[in-house]
């Protein structure tokens, strides 16, 4: 298994993803920088971290969203390789048109940082094989923009091709119809708000988020 | 050439920053606000030949979301 995690300037979350991907899967990704403008060869997977990218500057994601290694990373997604975003990882991903919708601001305003409930949608996927269809999971949010948006249409058809991969179960931000997570449409490519990689071992509070890297590196392996 | 670039929220996005714009504007007293809708500005300095084309580019490439933003071009 050979993975990769973006680094972009700002970004807090890249390493918390690296040592997730390394816990579960044994081996520790490639840090890529975002100046770089090519992947390594042999990837299964890449990884787009959370946290403030270029300062969430002009919008979360917007900038990191056209740096050079976005182009390839995007190319990538096209071949069908795996793309995991999370949290500003999501952001840059919608910013970059590789999922629909955008992020907007908390519907509360107020930066949100706790723990929520969220229903694994969708099962079938990718990333959340590990799941059970229907389960609730317990998974930290950390964000200011978390506000999933897209017009009706578009939610129509998340929800009849099966690609919301997570809702949350509570009230959080304000997102469209409770949407946490989507998949793009051929389902290699998974934005999520919530942060997975911080919910590995129990001793930081619990492990719901570690199936999420079991079922996808053992799918990609 | 300078450019001021408004970039605006959508009609029907929900904009909670004019939300609490608008509430802290009833605190203070000012009756008959009926809407408050907080957008942002961009100035730019850019070349006299740069096209109206290369401007909406610039707009719709970056400078707006055009999911949820509207953005107009106003040239000083």
């Amino acid at each position: 298994m050979k993975a990769a995690v973006i680094v972009f300037p700002g970004s807090n979350c890249d390493r918390d993803l690296a040592v997730a991907i390394r816990e579960v899967g044994g081996v520790a990704p490639d840090m890529v920088w975002h100046g770089d403008s090519e992947l390594p060869e042999g990837l299964d997977l890449v990884a787009v971290p959370g946290g403030f990218s270029y300062g969430d500057y002009l919008r979360s994601g917007a900038m990191a969203a056209r740096s050079p290694i976005m182009r390839a990373v995007t190319d990538a997604a096209a071949r069908g390789m795996p793309v995991l975003g999370v949290c500003n990882g999501f952001q840059v991903l919608t910013e970059a048109g590789l999922l629909p919708g955008a992020l907007m601001r908390n519907a509360g305003i107020d930066f949100v940082c706790r723990d929520v409930s969220l229903v694994v949608d969708n099962t079938q996927s990718l990333f959340t094989g590990g799941y059970d269809a229907g389960e609730t999971i317990s998974v930290p949010v950390a964000h200011h923009d978390g506000n999933f948006f897209a017009d009706d249409e578009t939610l129509d058809r998340l929800e009849g091709e099966g690609r919301v991969a997570f809702r949350y179960g509570e009230s959080v931000n304000g997102s469209a119809r409770g949407i946490a997570g989507v998949l793009n449409a051929a389902g290699n490519v998974l934005g999520m708000m919530p942060h997975p990689e911080r919910r590995i071992e129990k001793a930081h509070g619990g492990n719901d988020g570690r199936r999420l890297f079991e079922g996808l590196l053992a799918a990609v392996a | 050439m300078k450019l001021r670039i408004v970039v605006t929220l959508k009609n029907g996005v929900l904009d909670p920053q004019g939300k609490a714009i608008h509430k802290a504007l009833d605190g203070l007293g000012f009756a008959g606000v009926n809407d408050v809708r907080a957008g942002k500005l961009i100035e730019m300095d850019v070349a006299d030949d740069t096209g109206d084309t290369a401007i909406d580019e610039m707009c719709r490439k970056l400078l707006a979301n055009t999911v949820i933003e509207n953005y107009r071009v106003e040239r000083a």
